[in-house]
């Protein structure tokens, strides 16, 4: 008989610990509604940025494509015309693309970059229905007008 | 399309009233009971846990039941990389699985062989198997394999995917 009371007792506490639990907030996250805040320094898709007068700031030295431990970035670089001045050196980015199925997402493109163009945002929402549809072409890295990443356009690097 | 149009009538008559067609009804209910195979190659599948597990809760959507055999599942979340010994285990689970069935290729290894460009891993898992959708990341978080997940949700509610 004692033994039944123990028994009994221990499924009670037991049921305590259920009953705790039903009166507190859930845990989940109501994900497609409520996107959740990621870290500040959460390294998503890129971004090329651009000048705050709009001027872009990658100059196609490449060293984003050298730094690539993945190799998931090509770009052809051409020479910047007095007629058409694209970036403040002397070449400006004419394809840029990255492979968002092949980048890893470590941010050594961003930090090996001398102009501070590339930039990973926050953006995680990353899937398709295609692997060409995963292959970012420079429009779609671009960012749409200074700032539009989220990054300082002034800032120096 | 005109204001008054037989299509128009016909959708807003759908939208009001509760009829549809059998193949839209069938489409509705394999999109909210999508169950996956519960099957990690690596640290993807610690991602995909944590998407079953309490706090994004995959649940919510109709997929909590991630099933030991693949004659029960219809989904396979290929979660990690691909050796090329690993592929014919793959390829095995996938013809396993009954009709309708299928694929996300999660993670970067899965997709296209993300950084292991090398000789001992499958440079994408689509050389072996159908795959539905591609989610990158390495590995995606939750919420971006829900993204994914919801993706495919899309596709099997507008009758895709089947084969």
């Amino acid at each position: 008989m004692p033994g039944l009371l123990k028994q009994s007792i221990a499924l009670l506490r037991g049921f305590l610990i259920t009953g705790r639990y039903l009166f507190r907030p859930p845990v989940t996250v109501l994900y497609p509604e409520v996107k959740t805040r990621v870290a500040p320094r959460f390294k998503g898709r890129h971004w090329l940025t651009r000048y705050a007068d709009g001027v872009e700031r990658c100059v196609g030295c490449e060293l984003c494509v050298i730094v690539c431990p993945s190799q998931a970035i090509y770009v052809r670089a051409a020479e910047n015309t007095p007629e058409r001045q694209v970036s403040k050196g002397e070449r400006h980015a004419d394809q840029f693309q990255i492979n968002m199925l092949r980048c890893i997402f470590c941010g050594f493109c961003e930090e090996a970059c001398p102009t501070g163009s590339i930039v990973m945002g926050q953006d995680y929402e990353l899937a398709g229905y295609s692997r060409a549809s995963l292959i970012y072409t420079k429009p779609m890295l671009t960012e749409p007008y200074p700032g539009a990443s989220g990054r300082d356009p002034g800032r120096e690097v | 399309m005109s204001p008054r149009s037989p299509e128009r009538e016909g959708a807003e008559l759908e939208r009001r009233v509760l009829t549809t067609t059998v193949e839209r009804m069938v489409a509705w209910a394999r999109q909210s009971s999508v169950w996956p195979a519960s099957f990690g190659l690596a640290c993807c599948a610690i991602e995909m846990m944590c998407t079953a597990a309490a706090r994004f809760d995959l649940a919510r959507f109709g997929s909590e039941l991630f099933r030991a055999s693949p004659r029960q599942a219809d989904l396979m979340i290929v979660s990690g990389r691909v050796s090329q010994k690993m592929a014919p285990v793959l390829r095995h689970i996938y013809d396993q699985m009954l009709e309708p069935k299928w694929v996300i290729a999660m993670g970067d290894c899965a997709s296209c062989g993300g950084v292991f460009n090398n000789y001992a891993l499958v440079q994408g898992v689509d050389k072996i198997v159908p795959v539905d959708v591609y989610v990158a990341g390495c590995p995606p978080c939750p919420e971006a394999l829900m993204y994914g997940f919801l993706m495919l949700r899309e596709k099997i509610g507008a009758g895709g995917g089947r084969r």
